[in-house]
């Protein structure tokens, strides 16, 4: 005990006088300065004594430590209070980390899990800091953020389409494909090479081939895609948005997207997120979205939040076998068994809005813990299970959770917002494209701004764009249409729409096909092109007063979308993407033409030399046919000719 | 039969006329529009500079303290001795040492200095008074009476360029100036090869080039040891933490780093750009299993399974994924609570004092035991504070042998003073200068070189006017580079050798050098065969038919004479 005192003592006196050295100039040679050194020294004289390849001994720190504590028993009054200073003197990297589940029984069968991750990191990205010591939030993507001036980030891996009339609103939507929105700091100077070098690097760190985010599918929107961070100006110069609806999204991108969380798939809810599962679904969407935050109302410190989240929708006939019986080992192939140590909180949360009684289907384990949250508009009721009590694995040390149907009736809340989008039209000249939205609330209208970005291959007539509610027709509001230029940008149609209640908008627009280069075809042109998705953008009118107070309790799930108004809540829709048929030309056509030409010029060109340098001479007049027959059977009996 | 004759005599012309067009009209035509735009390169110049000739000078001074010479003999100082060396490595490198050694006496000042009771305040009070450039070196020659040095030790070497030599007794009043001389240099030479630049230093740095024939195994791993060298590196520091359920770790990176590696790298700022990183992985494990060793008590991890430690750790680790230069990794591996305490053991199953070890052009681990910090019945998780002091100090070291400063042990009879705040010596980083440029040098020739080579032998590739300027600007600097070293100024020829491995590089990884280089000789046959031998074949059949009558009249013309 005495003798772990003394090494004890004696790392106190290590910290003591690395405090001194920090007072002290690093430039002078101060004795402190050469005692330390010394020991750094060292390892070069006694190399000659440890003669290894592999490893650097530095015997004469341990040496040091037996002086230096001998030295030490004189000063031992002073201990006491240099302890205290010198232990807090080291600096704590104030980061927070934070996870959730939640589960949504939909009332077609199927089971709706989406994971979110939140790390908030209290530091400063902009105005030049440079951040270089990182704990809990992940370095690569903080290198990222510092070298492009990155601002806000927001990229998703979808596979799948969201069914919104089956399945209701996800908690946070995204395209089919690869979808990237950035917006940058104001000190950037070219944003478009930026741009091209943050997507260059970004599809190394996610092994997507987001390479192919050029100029022809990048668009500035002018009115959607406002910051949902902190936000003083917002010049949409610094916006830039892609989309690659032609992304698929498969375990390869995945593994990235685990190894960027702090506890890795090790420990926490992360162990569930098995792709052999995850990707045995209808739809599944990882994404990460990077944002600085404010605290609290003053906003005096700036932090940054990073967020992952997963959505995914496991269908009832092919993940479930028909049984509307579902559990976490079910789903994921597994269970839980402890919380990830670096978290604050870790919360399982499973919406039992429409089961108070337990009629519709039973939970077990059965957990006292409720939670309410409004959430798209609607006050739900939640199941909490706190993974970072032991109390809730119980005796097995493991939580598998399930949820049994024990009927299946149910009324599903109609979405209020909803849109589709299809080509119409014949041949592979012309064609239409109609988008439809629908307003599902029976009294109450709403404005939405529609986002449009459509390839310059397919060319719109804009003065044939008509807008039409209930018949009649509905004039936007506001109206940003950029025109495209062939193989540099494309279209850009970005509307504000008032949508009367209870009814479908038409929004439709004629377009030409246009006739590619041979070398701008894909090795398969008549798999069709794809034309990203429409972004439909909303406040929603809700049934419920939003909580406006952006404090810390709230759920992570229902935090996303910032709420100004109490009245309303922000929803962002997306249509299907299009596939379209683009007029295929014939490839051997080269071949063809090199025929051709050599064909014609020697032709040609063989019988005009011909007649320009043969030499005629005066020939007798052919003889008739009887004749010449007679002349051949002459010769061959070898008498002359007539 | 005129009339036969006339148009025999148009047909030819004709054809005579349509042969003419095409060779004097469409060939140079053909040619000047399937030409590929190649811009002039100075291949004449590349092939000299790939005759690598380097000469490295150095300046010494030699002050001969009082006492050292008579004062006869000190009318005879100052004067210059210049010796040279030359070493053929291969055919096509060159290389020779010019040491220019400059004699004279001490000034006052300088005998003040020297009169001081230790070698360390001498050392000092010299460094004030005058201020030696990059790349010499002063050698204080100093009497048998004087007390600056310890009895077994002859030469003192200090933390800037200078450094005191001890005359030995035999060198008595009674000798001539020569022969003082004569008994002077070989100890000079010596303490040329510690602090200046050696011959196998050297042919280490052209390792690239020339076949290296290593001296004995430890010269192989020194050798292959230190990174290669590049405009920037960048040193990651991570905390890897396997258990942190058990342990909740703290270290002050950011301090450490202030305190201990940012002053070295201030120093190194003229070799290179450094940027500093760090973070903690959690549930990083390593890729063996300890086993526990009874007659210790402990873990161990022994020399053979180190080198698949590092595998597993290394896809978490991560790049830098902004910037492509090399990286250098330092970890520092917390072992988790049901195996502690880890030690790691040598070949001789010795355990290692500091408990890291280093992988060559890689980074370092250092394992740090915890588990003497908490006793068995503490409660999990348990805070703990790094001591960076200790972390600091090994990767200290390891850094400075991972970027190349020299670390062979001195001869005997020298003394080498303690480094300085900063950690290196003046005259280390001088080494490791020469090496660098050096190594440079021989780098951008070999690259300008091969680009040369490559542009020659394959005739359709585009030569951008961008490479073209990026070759130039690279020749320039390389000559720029060589005339430095030859003239001894260090920090300039390092400065060209670095632009002239940034534009060599440059031209080297231009992607538009790769636009027709796969274009196949079938492919352009089959083009124009169909089109030029319709064409060409009536025309030629023609010409040979006119020289054939041409020939044959004059035969006739001939048997007509005769």
């Amino acid at each position: 005990m005495a003798a772990h005192r003394c090494s004890y003592l004696a790392w106190l006196v290590f910290i003591f006088s690395l405090s001194g050295i920090l007072v002290a100039d690093g430039q002078e040679t101060t004795l402190s300065g050469d005692h330390l050194v010394s020991a750094v020294e060292n390892p070069q004289t006694d190399a000659e004594t440890e003669k290894r390849a592999a490893e650097e001994p530095a015997v004469e720190e341990r040496r040091w430590e037996a002086t230096r504590a001998a030295d030490a028993a004189e000063e031992n009054q002073e201990f006491p209070a240099s302890v205290a200073t010198v232990l807090s003197s080291t600096p704590q990297l104030k980061d927070d980390f934070q996870e959730e589940l939640v589960i949504r029984p939909l009332h077609s069968g199927d089971i709706y899990a989406s994971f979110h991750f939140r790390t908030l990191w209290e530091t400063d990205f902009m105005k030049g800091n440079k951040v270089s010591h990182y704990r809990l939030f992940p370095k690569s993507l903080g290198q990222v953020i510092s070298k492009f001036s990155v601002r806000e980030l927001h990229i998703s891996f979808t596979q799948g389409y969201w069914r919104t009339m089956q399945w209701g609103q996800p908690y946070l939507p995204s395209p089919p494909g690869a979808e990237l929105w950035v917006w940058f700091q104001d000190t950037v100077t070219d944003v478009d090479a930026t741009w091209k070098e943050l997507t260059n690097v970004l599809s190394g760190i996610f092994c997507a081939s987001l390479n192919f985010i050029d100029s022809t599918n990048t668009v500035q929107p002018s009115a959607s895609f406002k910051p949902l961070g902190i936000a003083n100006v917002t010049d949409h110069r610094f916006l830039r948005y892609a989309t690659l609806p032609r992304e698929i999204v498969c375990t390869e991108n995945l593994t990235p997207w685990k190894k960027l969380l702090p506890c890795g798939s090790k420990a926490g809810l992360a162990v569930l997120l098995k792709s052999e599962k995850l990707f045995h679904s209808s739809f599944h969407s990882q994404a990460v979205h990077i944002r600085p935050m404010c605290q609290d109302s003053q906003c005096k410190t700036p932090s940054w939040e990073l967020r992952q989240t997963l959505n995914v929708v496991f269908d009832l006939h092919t993940s479930g076998q028909g049984k509307q019986e579902w559990s976490l080992f079910k789903m994921f192939s597994r269970t839980l068994t402890e919380a990830c140590p670096l978290a604050s909180s870790s919360k399982i949360y499973i919406d039992i809005t429409d089961n108070p009684q337990e009629e519709q289907f039973e939970l077990i384990p059965a957990t006292p813990l409720l939670r309410q949250a409004v959430v798209l508009g609607d006050r739900r009721t939640f199941s909490v299970y706190d993974l970072t009590q032991q109390v809730t694995f119980g005796t097995v040390r493991s939580l598998n959770l399930l949820i049994r149907w024990k009927s299946t009736e149910g009324h599903m809340l109609r979405p209020l917002l909803h849109a589709e989008r299809y080509v119409a039209g014949y041949g592979l000249q012309t064609g239409e494209i109609h988008t439809l939205m629908y307003n599902n609330h029976p009294f109450r209208s709403f404005s939405v701004l529609l986002l449009d970005s459509v390839p310059w291959y397919l060319r719109l007539y804009i003065h044939t764009l008509t807008v039409t509610s209930k018949g009649k027709d509905n004039k936007p509001s506001y109206i940003h249409y950029q025109p495209s230029k062939d193989r540099i940008r494309p279209h850009l149609l970005e509307m504000l729409v008032q949508l009367p209640p209870h009814s479908v908008t038409e929004v439709t627009v004629q377009f030409e096909r246009a006739l590619l280069k041979w070398t701008e075809y894909t090795p398969d042109p008549n798999h069709g092109f794809y034309v990203g998705s429409s972004v439909i953008s909303a406040l929603v009118p809700s049934t419920v007063a939003m909580d406006t107070n952006n404090t810390q309790e709230r759920t992570l799930f229902s935090s996303f979308f910032p709420c100004k108004e109490e009245s309303s809540y922000f929803v962002r829709v997306y249509t299907e993407p299009l596939l379209v048929n683009l007029p295929t030309p014939d490839f051997s056509m080269p071949y063809n033409v090199i025929c051709l030409t050599c064909t014609v010029v020697a032709v040609g060109y063989g019988s005009l030399y011909n007649l320009l340098t043969r030499s005629f001479q005066v020939e007798e007049p052919n003889p008739g046919l009887a004749k010449r027959i007679a002349n051949i059977i002459r010769k061959m009996r070898g008498v002359p000719p007539l | 039969m005129a009339t036969a004759e006339v148009e025999r005599r148009r047909g030819q012309l004709a054809a005579l006329s349509i042969a003419a067009v095409v060779i004097v009209v469409g060939v140079p035509l053909w040619w000047r529009t399937t030409e590929t735009y190649r811009a002039w390169l100075p291949v004449s110049q590349i092939r000299e500079l790939a005759k690598l000739q380097l000469q490295l000078s150095a300046d010494v001074e030699v002050v001969l303290a009082r006492g050292t010479v008579t004062p006869e003999q000190q009318k005879k100082v100052p004067l210059t001795q210049t010796r040279e060396e030359e070493h053929a490595v291969d055919e096509d490198t060159t290389l020779r040492y010019k040491y220019e050694t400059r004699y004279r006496t001490a000034t006052v000042m300088e005998e003040d200095a020297l009169n001081k009771p230790t070698a360390a305040e001498a050392d000092l009070s010299l460094h004030t008074l005058s201020e030696s450039p990059c790349g010499s070196l002063v050698l204080y020659v100093i009497p048998q009476s004087y007390p600056l040095l310890p009895e077994n030790v002859s030469v003192y070497v200090g933390q800037r360029r200078t450094a005191l030599l001890r005359v030995g007794a035999q060198a008595g009043v009674g000798r001539t100036l020569e022969q003082l001389l004569a008994h002077l240099e070989p100890h000079i030479k010596q303490a040329l090869r510690v602090m200046s630049f050696s011959h196998t230093d050297i042919t280490a740095a052209l390792s690239d080039r020339v076949r290296f024939n290593p001296g004995s195994k430890e010269s192989v791993a020194d050798s292959m040891r230190a990174f290669k060298s590049s405009p920037g590196y960048e040193i990651t520091f991570s905390l890897l933490n396997p258990d942190p359920k058990s342990h909740q770790l703290r270290w002050d990176i950011e301090g450490g780093v202030q305190t201990y590696i940012q002053p070295l790298l201030t120093k190194l700022s003229s070799l290179a750009n450094f940027s500093i990183d760090s973070q903690t992985l959690y549930y990083a494990v390593l890729g063996v299993n300890p086993r526990f060793d009874n007659s210790r008590g402990a873990y161990t991890l022994n020399a053979d399974s180190l080198a698949h430690v590092i595998n597993p750790v290394e896809a978490r680790l991560g790049s830098n994924a902004a910037s492509s230069n090399p990286v250098l990794n330092f970890l520092l591996y917390v072992p988790d609570a049901h195996h502690s305490p880890l030690y790691i053991q040598d070949h001789r199953k010795q355990e290692v004092p500091s408990n890291a070890f280093h992988s060559p052009r890689w980074g370092g681990i250092m394992v740090y035991n915890v588990d003497s910090f908490y006793g068995p019945e503490a409660a999990f998780p348990v805070d703990i504070n790094i001591n960076m002091a200790k972390v600091m100090g090994v990767f200290l070291a390891q850094l400075r042998l991972l970027l190349g400063v020299p670390s062979s042990p001195p001869p005997p009879g020298f003394l080498v003073a303690p480094r300085g705040s900063a950690g290196i010596a003046d005259w280390e980083l001088d080494r490791l200068m020469w090496s660098r440029s050096v190594e440079n040098i021989a780098t951008a020739t070999t690259t300008i070189t091969s680009l040369a080579q490559l542009l020659d032998q394959i005739g359709n590739i585009v030569i951008n006017d961008n490479i073209a300027e990026q070759v130039s600007s690279a020749v320039n600097s390389l000559q720029l580079a060589v005339a430095e070293l030859e003239a001894g100024n260090l920090k300039f020829a390092l400065e060209f050798s670095k632009e002239a491995i940034l534009a060599s590089e440059k031209a080297f990884f231009d992607p538009s050098l790769l636009h027709l280089l796969y274009f196949p000789d079938d492919q352009k046959f089959a083009i124009y065969i169909p089109l030029f031998l319709p064409m060409c074949v009536p025309i030629l059949l023609s010409l040979l038919k006119i020289a054939s009558e041409a020939r044959q009249r004059r035969r006739e013309r001939q048997t007509k004479k005769d």
